[in-house]
């Protein structure tokens, strides 16, 4: 009897259930893609019906791309979330090797303070960032974008951790090889900490792609705008009355990061875990 | 920091020999002050400044673009305490909380143990879970708005298929807020569920075989004498993170209901945004982030109170 059970009967009720689960899980992306690929006329019918009678993606698609220049707001994100997380990684890589390798007065304070760092919320600074970015005249540029995330307490952390299990010896040698400790941080520990920069990138990027606070308070020019506000700014303007291009201005938006996320699922996975479990 | 320590050599010659460059020299202090000065200006400038500020503005009665301002003592807290909007924001924040952490907790928790219970298609269940997470919340959201259309989304048809009654979700004062709930749900519970699948690999196998031996044969005391135990702390992490990001809940208020109707779906970070933002009133839209930091501050405190007493190690 319990070996039928665990034969069929229990993996039959596992694949049901997590099916079930799947199907709420993609719900939304399969009426995405199903409204985005319907007219006018289809999308406005009480009757429901997955599969369009008519093909009009490549239309709506259109539609979509020219009423707003979604090029220029991947474009955008682009920008952003790449400067963004070159610059976290040039300013967070030094300060995580001297936490973790070098000696010096005031560590440990410096260090506490990044842990505190952490647990401050993007949202509790908002007020006086956006006052400092006023006083020094950069809303409403790719400046406000960015600035604001160059720090990273939690990359810092990350990678402390990870230089604490780099050998001393390693550091030694490229010491009698004459490299500065400057140098130490790109040639010797950057490269050994590439998994590491890897999970904060894919935290980093995720986070500022999709971010829609931030954009939403410093930006007024329609040129700058990042795929989040560009798809809420959308949905403004056609409120109501075209859902098709909507939705496929929505396909459009989530494409980069899901697609990436198809090809390296793997690697995505891994990286969420091992910088999410501190 | 005491770790430091162990990490050196056990060999004290060798520790002491390598002292006077390693530490004491002032050519290597002076390196690491460069190195970590870029990082310590802007945590200052960008983050610890800020805090302080936001404090500080919360006694005044600053308003954007005002030439100057006042020191009002508690009178943005006496406003706020007295304001009908700001009790109902606070209120329907710890709703969202209190639907969104146990519904996306229980459903990463079980949709993980489902998927590390057999063999077969793990990769793609994984991944289908996880879609939510990466997929921009806000194009999302939208879609979700479409599906809750009163007359052609696909809820209602669903519904009325079934012979149900359906609803206007987004529109309704009873329902509002319960529908931005399941689609916060729907988001973290992918999220939730790849911490607890890294949780539930960690756990060393010989602790199952272990409870075998002892006599626990069935699947679910397999879960309560091992699985749930070495689960602990995880689960407190998960907890804790999933009530913070629902504490922080706003795009899909902004774009969906902008609070509405009439307040039902308003919380902590929307009416911190539209004070401080929308209406300029600064020193009052602070006071707002002071109680919703405090919230914050008292989750992670309660964390770090629980998981030390409940932490089981393996």
């Amino acid at each position: 009897m319990t070996s039928r059970v665990h034969t069929y009967l229990w993996p039959a009720t596992r694949h049901t259930l997590l099916l079930a689960g799947a199907l709420v899980m993609l719900a939304p992306f399969i009426w995405m893609l199903s409204t985005a690929s319907k007219p006018q006329t289809e999308i406005f019918s009480s009757e429901l019906h997955l599969i369009p009678h008519h093909f009009a993606l490549w239309d709506n698609l259109q539609t979509a791309f020219a009423k707003a220049n979604l090029w220029r707001y991947l474009l955008n994100g682009l920008i952003v979330t790449i400067s963004i997380f070159s610059l976290q990684v040039l300013v967070a890589l030094p300060a995580a090797y001297a936490l973790a390798k070098l000696r010096f007065l005031g560590r440990d304070v410096l260090f506490a303070l990044v842990v505190f760092c952490i647990l401050i919320p993007p949202q509790a600074t908002a007020i006086p960032v956006f006052l400092l970015l006023h006083k020094l005249g950069v809303l409403d540029t790719y400046a406000a974008l960015v600035l604001p995330f160059t720090i990273s307490a939690f990359g810092i952390f990350l990678m402390r951790q990870f230089f604490k299990t780099v050998p001393d010896d390693l550091i030694d040698a490229a010491r009698m090889d004459g490299i500065s400790e400057f140098g130490i941080v790109w040639r010797v520990m950057l490269p050994t900490a590439i998994p590491a920069v890897t999970a904060f990138g894919i935290f980093s990027v995720v986070a500022h792609w999709n971010d829609y606070f931030w954009p939403l308070i410093v930006l007024n020019s329609e040129h700058l705008q990042t795929p989040p506000l560009a798809v809420a700014q959308f949905r403004n303007n056609e409120a109501g009355t075209n859902y098709g291009p909507l939705m496929a201005a929505a396909i459009v938006i989530i494409a980069p990061l899901v697609i990436a996320f198809m090809f390296a699922q793997r690697r995505f996975i891994e990286g969420i875990t091992l910088t999410g479990i501190k | 920091m005491s770790d430091v320590a162990a990490t050196l050599p056990p060999v004290a010659a060798t520790a002491r020999d390598r002292l006077p460059v390693f530490a004491g020299s002032g050519s290597t202090a002076r390196s690491a002050y460069a190195l970590a000065a870029p990082a310590s200006m802007l945590m200052l400038m960008m983050l610890i400044g800020p805090l302080a500020g936001v404090l500080a503005l919360s006694f005044t009665d600053y308003q954007l673009g005002a030439p100057s301002f006042a020191w009002t003592g508690l009178s943005n807290y006496h406003e706020m305490f007295a304001d009908r909007v700001f009790w109902i924001s606070l209120k329907n924040t710890l709703t969202y909380v209190a639907i969104v952490v146990p519904g996306a907790v229980a459903l990463g928790l079980g949709t993980a143990l489902l998927i590390q219970s057999g063999a077969g298609l793990r990769s793609l269940y994984r991944t289908i879970y996880f879609l939510p997470v990466m997929a921009t919340l806000i194009a999302m959201a939208i879609v979700w708005e479409f599906m809750l259309h009163p007359q052609f989304g696909l809820v209602n048809g669903l519904l009325h298929a079934a012979g149900l009654q359906g609803h206007s979700w987004l529109q309704e004062r009873g329902t509002a807020l319960y529908s931005l709930c399941a689609i916060g749900i729907w988001q973290a519970t992918g999220f939730n569920m790849v911490l607890f699948l890294a949780g539930l690999v960690s756990i060393p196998k010989h602790l199952y075989d272990a409870a075998e031996i002892d006599g626990a044969e069935s699947a679910w005391s397999r879960f309560r004498l091992v699985t749930w135990p070495m689960l602990g702390p995880v689960t407190l992490f998960v907890v804790t993170i999933s009530a913070i990001r629902s504490f922080q809940v706003f795009d899909t208020v902004q774009v969906l209901t902008k609070g509405g109707p009439s307040k039902s779906s308003e919380v902590l970070i929307y009416t911190m945004y539209a004070e401080g933002f929308e209406f300029f009133r600064s020193g009052y839209g602070a006071a707002i982030t002071v109680v919703f930091l405090v919230f914050v501050l008292l989750l992670t405190l309660l964390k770090s109170a629980l998981g030390n007493r409940e932490v089981h190690y393996a």
